[in-house]
């Protein structure tokens, strides 16, 4: 085992300075990570771009982009009411985002030579997303409710013995929210991509032992990891959509005190 | 024993826990699935709810991945 090299499952997530930048004592390199955000927001708005030419009648393209946005705008009125319309554009960037972001992770680049980057796989990117959220959070119970938005903490019809326990951790489950937020994403994108790199590494180490049993175990990772890469294709969609969602939850709590 | 040993050892019984996330992911969606199969009307409305509960068993078996893996890269 020692022989064929020992695995290092991490190395993909290192963030590597493409271009060198540092001013001030600080570190503003133009990074891998920061290269695959920009490719990310070129296709969404190559996308949209290319669907938004608004004929009469809609070609397949206009067609797939009516779709998502309209997939958008009916979880958005689903969950929020009437009043979530003004939130329709910061939901839908986030959940196209954050689609694109996981999808282009698990693109096999790897044959040209390029390393795909998944930059939804650190907690500083998802982190930043998630307390955008929470902050929009914050910011429109206050607007709309003043101090009143802390009636959050107290739910309707609660005894007044329970007050103070119930309080306690309807605060703690409130706060915790940006966390399980951006945890979610970024942990749920590590596991997949380290899963694959193990067994990949397997079927390649599995033929270099030789013997009966080496290629049986090269072949047995193969066929797991096409269920694998399958079932990633999953996660990558249903985490932007649990994050969607939630973000929209959120959204109401703050507009339609419960 | 030794450091490294008790490290993988440790790291393995963190590993429970995404094992017992995936009874609570497969009790999520096994409950939904018997119901709407009971009323196919209403299920259609109880989507969002499914994904919430799904969300929140999936994220405790991520939590003790992550846990798992901090054991395992600790120093």
């Amino acid at each position: 085992m020692s022989a064929a090299g020992k695995i290092d499952p991490m190395h993909q997530f290192t963030v590597e300075p493409l271009a060198p930048l540092h001013v001030g004592g600080y570190d503003l390199s133009f990074t891998n990570s920061a290269a695959w955000m920009l490719v990310t927001l070129a296709i969404i708005f190559g996308f949209m771009a290319m669907g938004m030419k608004r004929q009469l009648v809609p070609g397949r393209w206009q067609m797939a982009a009516e779709g998502l946005t309209g997939f958008i705008d009916n979880m958005v009125s689903v969950n929020i009411g009437p009043e979530g319309k003004q939130f329709t554009p910061y939901i839908f960037s986030l959940f196209t985002f954050i689609l694109v972001a996981n999808l282009l992770g698990l693109l096999p680049l790897g044959i040209l030579g390029l390393h795909p980057f998944t930059s939804t796989s650190h907690f500083s990117i998802t982190g930043v997303l998630a307390v955008m959220s929470f902050s929009i959070v914050l910011i429109v119970g206050f607007w709309r409710h003043g101090l009143h938005f802390f009636s959050l903490f107290v739910p309707h019809g609660t005894p007044k013995v329970m007050i103070p326990l119930i309080a306690a951790i309807e605060f703690i489950s409130f706060m915790v929210r940006p966390f399980s937020l951006g945890l979610r994403l970024f942990v749920a994108m590590i596991a997949g991509h380290i899963l694959m790199e193990v067994f990949g590494s397997f079927i390649v180490s599995g033929f270099n032992a030789g013997g009966a049993l080496g290629p049986a175990v090269s072949i047995v990772s193969f066929l797991f990891i096409v269920g694998v890469a399958a079932l990633e294709l999953l996660v990558c969609a249903i985490q932007a959509y649990v994050f969607a969602l939630l973000t929209s939850l959120y959204l109401n709590d703050a507009i339609n005190l419960h | 024993m030794d450091f490294a040993s008790a490290q993988v050892i440790g790291a393995g019984l963190a590993a429970i826990g995404v094992g017992a996330a995936a009874i609570g992911v497969g009790n999520v969606f096994g409950s939904f699935l018997e119901s709407a199969l009971r009323n196919p009307a209403a299920a259609d409305g109880q989507q969002g709810r499914l994904f919430i509960g799904f969300a929140a068993a999936e994220l405790l078996g991520l939590i003790a991945f992550a846990v798992a893996m901090i054991i395992l890269y600790a120093r």
